[in-house]
């Protein structure tokens, strides 16, 4: 019987919520790791069972734990993030250089086809890779090392690599994006990086085209079509459809174009999603009104989508990793909110309802859609 | 036979209940008690001290005999109490965050 596995990261543990293709009526496991920040949880689409996960404390550092069977168990895999040769620096808030220190793992992104195999995003911003299963982690050193590295300076939520998008077609292929250096492409399976930021502005910098120094929230992209990306930055919306060559803005009609989270539809690979946030210094939503807003044009026409969600009062942000897909048949979309609640459609995003609304902070959402 | 005692989190973390019991061979220090500690319990490496630098994390804190250890030098001895199983070396996650 199919159905979804959402898998949850909170700041004070992970949650899988679980239902059939329904997805009316949810179980709710966990709280997995009580007391830690759970910066992400994600299954190797190889091997659905797999699942790793990223927990960390202010106290106790990272633990990286691995799951066999879906989730049911877990232990702690490999935990020793350490740059390749001489760190080097990177600028500091004040402008001067700073060495780079591992502080947690922001993202993990299971290869498409190794279970065993998988790329792990960091802050401060660096790219490692696994091949045994999260035993032992390598830096792939290439990113860091490229060039514009010692200009490369934290966002407010420190200098995290966030997002990692593995190129379905090109297995050389992986798309990474960094806050706030910007995005970064390799071809050759993380050997040698080049900026792709053409077409990005950024008011806050001094040249507001740099070729480096942008806030990237996320980007995505349709497996189908893996040469057009949509960016969220932070400030604009933005769509390549060269790979990242180039970039231009689909912000259009949104009432706010500041935001985190952006995701494409599993079957419209011109429907997008987006929740706008009043401004990068009031993360909530305008008017205290929660809404999604869906473009069917690939950009630039907005829609927004109420039904189910809060019209008043409501002052929760949605974080760059806390919206994902399913690929039942409609669409189902999910995002997890700061204020704990976790709200689900399974029409593409025209209703809403809450799978749960009293967790801790909601970090991640992933969504497994199983057979 | 040292006694150690982990905080909640680093218990879970281990799979253990109550006190772990350590024979630590030679001189018993806090580096000594923290290689017995991580070897016996692989999972708990990285996060009393740095991987690379041997280095006490931050918030983390060792007491013994009433006494603050954090800031001993690893290879001094810890008291005899510790080194002769009469009294528990704690591991302690420090009061932080407000």
């Amino acid at each position: 019987m199919s159905g979804v596995r959402v898998l949850l990261g909170t700041r004070k543990g992970a949650f899988v919520a679980t239902s059939d293709a329904g997805r009316q009526r949810w179980d709710i496991s966990g709280p997995h790791f009580a007391g830690w920040e759970i910066y992400h949880v994600k299954g190797s689409p190889a091997d659905p069972d797999r699942l790793y996960a990223s927990q960390t404390s202010g106290w106790f550092g990272q633990v990286i734990q691995r799951s066999n069977d879906g989730g049911k168990t877990w232990a702690p895999v490999g935990n020793q993030f350490v740059y390749d040769g001489v760190p080097g620096t990177h600028q500091w808030y004040d402008g001067t250089q700073h060495p780079w220190e591992f502080k947690r793992v922001w993202h993990l992104e299971p290869s498409l086809t190794d279970p065993d195999t998988v790329y792990a995003g960091v802050e401060d911003a660096a790219l490692f890779r696994t091949t045994d299963g999260g035993q032992t982690w390598q830096e792939l050193p290439g990113l860091r090392g490229h060039g514009s590295g010692p200009r490369w300076q934290p966002g407010a939520g420190g200098m995290c690599l966030h997002t990692i998008v593995q190129d379905p077609s090109h297995p050389g292929r992986l798309f990474i994006a960094i806050s706030a250096a910007g995005a970064f492409r390799t071809d050759d399976a993380g050997k040698t990086w080049r900026p792709v930021n053409r077409g990005l502005r950024s008011e806050m910098l001094p040249d507001p085209k740099a070729e480096v120094g942008h806030c990237v929230h996320r980007i995505a992209m349709h497996p189908s079509r893996p040469g057009v990306l949509f960016m969220q930055k932070h400030w604009d919306v933005m769509r390549s459809d060269d790979a990242g060559d180039s970039w231009h803005e689909v912000s259009g009609n949104l009432p706010t174009d500041f935001g985190f989270p952006i995701d494409v539809h599993a079957h419209e690979r011109d429907t997008i999603f987006v929740v706008p946030i009043k401004s990068d210094s009031e993360h909530f939503p305008p008017d205290g009104k929660l809404r999604v807003y869906r473009s069917r044009t690939g950009g630039n026409e907005w829609e927004a989508l109420t039904k189910g969600l809060p019209q008043r009062d409501c002052y929760v942000n949605v974080l760059r990793e806390a919206m994902a897909v399913d690929s039942l048949d409609a669409c189902g979309v999910y995002f997890g909110t700061t204020g704990g609640q976790v709200y689900a459609s399974a029409d593409a995003g025209d209703s809403w309802a809450p799978i749960v609304r009293d967790l801790p902070a909601v970090l991640s959402v992933e969504v497994q859609t199983l057979e | 036979m040292i006694r150690v005692v982990l905080p909640q989190h680093l218990r879970r973390l281990a799979q253990v209940d109550g006190e772990v019991r350590l024979d630590v061979a030679g001189r018993v220090t806090q580096r000594a008690v923290l290689d017995a500690l991580e070897a016996r319990y692989p999972a708990l490496r990285g996060t009393i001290r740095d991987h690379v630098t041997q280095q006490r994390r931050a918030f983390v804190r060792f007491f013994a005999c009433g006494q603050d250890l954090s800031h001993e030098l690893p290879d001094v001895p810890l008291p005899e109490a510790v080194a002769g199983g009469t009294e528990p070396f704690l591991i302690i996650g420090a009061m932080a965050g407000g």
